[in-house]
Parts: structure tokens; C-alpha cells; sequence
């Protein structure tokens, strides 16, 4: 076999590969997507049909008729809540931390450890306490346990995006009589805006996925999208087709965010530890 | 002498609000995580002393009661288990699988950055769609698992892989599987390109073999980096409960319950908060280890 014609092999072999991989890692996805326009029998057909024979939208208008809508805003308005009180309150420690030293090495690690405290150790004590203050099945009660794990984050993405900016500029600014905030608010915010707008994605991401904070306190006015979906699962059956058609939208706000913070995926998934 | 003294202590002063206005920066900060994570976990520790159930009129103080009974609870002890097998198991299988993906692409010269976008997918989708579509995908009658199994074996499959223990686990690893390895296999593969390519060049030369290069030189570069991926994914896989959740619901029985998902159970539905506190506290006890470990790498990697 000549060099030519091993290469042209191992491509093809490769390209083999490539297409085993992603059809076990899309298979999945694009399943559920075809579930949900599959019309009333179809994705109740044993054995299964793979391609919708007529697709239609039936599916989604019942997920809607049922509360769709609202499920889909409830999620909206506790992922944005989240999202923009862990920017102003993270960023400001963030800044504290990376430009005055506040709390020298110990204090940002300490922030970043309470974000993996489990849900399990922090329910009880607010299912009590929410129970008295009547805030269950609240926004500020799901918004407020959404910040458990999503400030942390933004305190420690904020500081490391800090850490990045030469200090001279804000320095230049204090020297000219700017207050330390004015410092950070109009010359410090502006350079980190990248790093701002990708950490705020996955604040987003994670309190739109977040399930067992919701699970525990929501019941019938607040209700997201992830305690939404087993509503379909009934005693005699399941509603596969609105399955489908909510957990599509579900999904593909987030498909459209992670393309926006691409160049960002990696460092925000692990606390910045690879860049 | 007296305008001496003035400036003296305005410079006091100012280095003093110097001092404080960086606090003013973190305080909102700290006073948010103690109340939301602090208070509530030693609020937590205080819980488990007691006898907190919901249907008895008082809440007596127990000691370390709760704890001991632990020992003797057989759901308790299985839900350790099946949480072990996940995260020892999963994470290990995330591990090699997403090491070997990323070394498969990096060794190939085209471009692939629309492969690495979408392999990626899963780890974006929210863990209970992907719990109720690999519970449709499993599903004896309209799961197109066994439909494709029935054609390799030629006739008509149907099997209830979630409704036997077994398999109901071996389900929830794949699915765990499935969503976490595109994360090890990115972490891995900017890892991987961002290593110098003149120590490969220069193995090279030297007759290393590509085997050899992976283990002299791939690995030991990328151990930190291992090391925070496996204990971030540890960290996660600790706390399942979504997953369980949509996929098993915990059954058969209680045969794929983890321990998140128990503590929930016992504490949701039988409001025994006092002993759902305890097995919180030991999930706590264990998560802190693991941490201790996560930080220090992080801290090695910062400075």
C-alpha cells in the first residue's frame, strides 16, 4: 500500500468515527425534537416511528393550552432575577476581591467552595422558614436559593476577569479624583464587559436547568420549566408529543446561548481553571 | 503645630476609609452567601440533633441519635452505594472516554471546531430533559433502543430496562454518560491544544512511539487539569438526584435511589426533617473532602 492510499484510509476511518460519535451524542436530542412534532398517535406507536410523517404543532399547542407559556415566563423571570442580582452583587465583590486583595488568598476560595454546597443541606432550614414567611411557591424564594450556588460563580469568574485588566487605567482614574466606585463602575466594568456578558450566560444557563430548589417549593403559581415537564407523566400515560414540545423549549434558548459565549465554554465550566 | 495635627489625623482618616471602602466592595457579597449557605447549614447541623418529625407534637433533642440509626437503615446504606457506583464508575468512564476523544481530534489535522460545537450539545441540555428523553429512548414499547436491538437480532425486542434493578442502573450511567463526557472531552481537548508542540516534535524525533508520547507526555502535562475536571464532575456526580428523579423515579423499589434523592424522599415525604438533616450533613461531611482537594489544585493552577 502506498502512502497515498493509507492516508485516504485513515481519513475515511476517521470520518467513520466522527459519524459514530455524533450520532450517539445527537441521536438524543433529536429524538425529542422529532417527538414533539409527531402527531397524537404517533409517538405512541410500538415500534417507534423515527421521522414524523406529517409533522405538525399539534403537540405544542397543547403543552401552551396547558401552561406552557407560563411555565416557560416563570423560568424567564427566576433565571434573569438570578442572573442579574449575581452580576451587580458578584462583580462588585469580584472587583473588591482582585483589585484591593479583600481577604487575601482564602476569602475567594472560600466563596468559590460554597458553590457546591449541596441543595440537600440548605432545603430544610428555608422549607421552615419559608413555610412561616409564606414565601413558598414564590419567585424571590426560588430567585433567592438560585443565588446559593450562582453568586459564588460570578464572585469567581468576576475576580478572574478582573485579575486579567492591567490596573494602571483605573489607578490613572483615581489619581484624577474618581471615587473608587466611579473607578470600578466606569472604568473597570467596561473592560471586563466580554468576561461580564459570558459569566451572566451561565448564571442564566444554570438557574434555567436548576430542578430541585424548584421541585421542593413550587406547587401551582410558580412553576419553571423543569417542574413543568413532569406534569405530563400521568398514572395511565405519558404525553410523550408535549414532552417533546416543551423540553424543545427548553432546550434551544440554551443551544442559542452557548454559541454566544463559545469562546468562553471551556474556562466557565471549570471555574476557570483551563482557559 | 495645630494644622500639623489636623493633617495628621485627616490622613488617619482617609487611610482608614481607604482601608474600609474595599470591604464596602465584598459585603454585600458576604452577607448574602452567610445567609443563604452558612446560616442554613449549621441550621442544618442544629436539625439533626433532633427528632424533627412532622407529626409529632414536639421535637425532642436526640443527640447524635439520627446519626446512629444510619448505620442500621439498609435504604440508607444502598442509596451510598448506587451514589459510589455513579460517581466512581460514571465519572471514571467520563474520564477515559472524553481523554480518548479529545486525543482523536487533536491528532487530526482538518479543522473540526463544528464537531467540537456540537459534541457539546448534551452538556447544555437541562439534566431532567435529558432524564425524560433517555426515558423515552429506554422505554420498552416506544423507545427506539430496543427497536434497534430487535433488528440486530431479528426479531421484535422488548425489554423494561428501567424496571430491573440492574439495568435500571446501567441505564442511568449511560445517560450520566451520555450528557457529562462532551464536558471531560472539551476540558481535555483545549487542554490538550494548548500544550507546548515542540515537546511533541522533539519525542518524536526521538522514536517515541504515539503511545508513548500519550503517556509521557500528554498525561503527566495534563494532571492538574485531570484533576480539576474529575473532582468538578465528583462534585456533581455526589448530588445526583435529577437524573434518578426523571429516569427511575428511584426504582424499582428503591433499588436506584442515590443519597441525594433518599434525603429528599425522607424528607419531603416522610417529613422526617431531623434525619433527613443528618444524611444531609454526612453528604456534607464527604463533599468537603473532595473539596479540599479541588481547591488546592485550583490554588496550584492560580499562582
Amino acid at each position: 500500500m502506498n502512502r497515498k492510499t493509507r492516508d485516504t484510509l485513515s481519513q475515511a476511518l476517521r470520518t467513520c468515527v466522527y459519524v459514530i460519535v455524533l450520532a450517539f451524542f445527537l441521536f438524543p436530542i433529536l429524538w425529542i425534537i422529532a417527538t414533539a412534532f409527531k402527531s397524537g398517535g404517533e409517538f405512541l406507536q410500538s415500534p417507534p416511528v423515527w421521522i414524523p410523517r406529517t409533522p405538525n404543532l399539534s403537540s405544542f399547542r397543547h403543552a401552551v393550552q396547558v401552561g406552557g407559556l407560563n411555565a416557560l415566563a416563570s423560568s424567564l423571570i427566576i433565571a434573569l432575577s438570578t442572573t442579574v442580582l449575581s452580576l451587580i452583587v458578584g462583580s462588585l465583590a469580584g472587583y473588591g476581591m482582585a483589585r484591593y486583595r479583600v481577604g487575601g488568598d482564602n476569602l475567594p476560595f472560600f466563596v468559590l467552595s460554597t458553590r457546591f454546597m449541596p441543595a440537600v443541606a440548605v432545603i430544610f432550614p428555608f422549607l421552615l422558614l419559608f413555610r412561616s414567611l409564606k414565601w413558598m411557591d414564590t419567585y424571590q424564594a426560588l430567585i433567592l436559593l438560585n443565588l446559593t450556588f450562582n453568586l459564588p460563580y460570578a464572585v469567581w469568574m468576576m475576580r478572574s476577569f478582573f485579575l486579567e485588566v492591567p490596573r494602571e487605567i483605573e489607578e490613572s482614574a483615581l489619581v484624577d479624583g474618581t471615587s473608587p466606585f466611579g473607578a470600578f463602575w466606569k472604568v473597570a466594568i467596561p473592560l471586563v464587559a466580554p468576561g461580564l456578558i459570558a459569566t451572566g450566560v451561565f448564571c442564566f444557563i444554570f438557574s434555567w436547568s436548576e430542578f430541585f430548589f424548584a421541585l421542593s417549593l413550587s406547587h401551582t403559581r410558580v412553576v419553571p420549566l423543569s417542574v413543568f415537564l413532569p406534569n405530563f407523566f400521568g398514572k395511565m400515560m405519558i404525553q410523550w408529543g408535549a414532552v417533546g414540545a416543551m423540553s424543545t423549549i427548553a432546550m434551544v434558548p440554551l443551544f442559542a446561548l452557548s454559541l454566544l459565549v463559545q469562546r468562553y465554554l471551556v474556562r466557565g465550566l471549570t471555574m476557570g481553571a483551563v482557559k | 503645630m495645630t494644622t500639623r495635627a489636623a493633617i495628621s489625623s485627616d490622613a488617619l482618616l482617609l487611610k482608614r476609609r481607604k482601608k474600609l471602602v474595599p470591604w464596602l466592595f465584598v459585603l454585600p457579597t458576604l452577607v448574602v452567601i452567610l445567609s443563604v449557605t452558612i446560616f442554613p447549614t449549621v441550621y442544618s447541623l442544629g436539625l439533626s440533633l433532633f427528632k424533627w418529625e412532622a407529626t409529632l407534637q414536639d421535637k425532642p433533642f436526640v443527640g447524635l441519635d439520627n446519626y446512629i440509626r444510619l448505620f442500621s437503615d439498609s435504604r440508607f446504606l444502598h442509596s451510598l452505594w448506587v451514589t459510589a457506583v455513579l460517581v466512581v464508575v460514571g465519572v471514571f468512564l467520563e474520564l477515559v472516554l472524553g481523554f480518548a476523544l479529545a486525543l482523536f481530534l487533536i491528532s487530526d489535522k482538518r479543522p473540526h471546531r463544528s464537531i467540537v460545537a456540537l459534541l457539546l450539545l448534551p452538556v447544555m441540555v437541562m439534566p431532567v430533559v435529558v432524564g425524560y428523553t433517555w426515558r423515552l429512548l429506554w422505554d420498552a414499547q416506544y423507545g427506539p433502543i430496543n427497536q434497534m436491538i430487535g433488528w440486530v437480532i431479528g426479531r421484535p425486542f422488548q425489554y423494561t430496562w428501567l424496571g430491573k434493578t440492574n439495568t435500571a442502573i446501567f441505564a442511568i450511567l449511560v445517560t450520566e454518560i451520555w450528557q457529562w463526557t462532551p464536558f471531560m472531552f472539551l476540558i481535555f481537548y483545549s487542554g490538550l491544544s494548548s500544550l507546548d508542540q515542540e515537546l511533541f516534535d522533539a519525542a518524536k524525533i526521538d522514536g517515541a512511539s504515539t503511545w508513548g508520547q500519550i503517556r509521557h507526555l500528554s498525561v503527566p502535562l495534563m494532571r492538574p487539569i485531570i484533576a480539576v475536571a474529575v473532582l468538578i464532575r465528583s462534585l456533581d456526580a455526589i448530588k445526583a438526584f435529577d437524573l434518578v428523579y426523571t429516569l427511575t423515579g428511584g426504582g424499582p423499589g428503591s433499588s436506584t435511589e442515590t443519597l441525594s434523592f433518599y434525603i429528599y424522599k425522607v424528607g419531603f415525604q416522610f417529613f422526617r426533617l431531623g434525619y433527613a438533616a443528618a444524611m444531609a450533613f454526612l453528604l456534607l461531611i464527604v463533599l468537603s473532602v473532595l473539596l479540599t482537594y479541588l481547591m488546592r489544585y485550583l490554588k496550584a493552577i492560580w499562582q
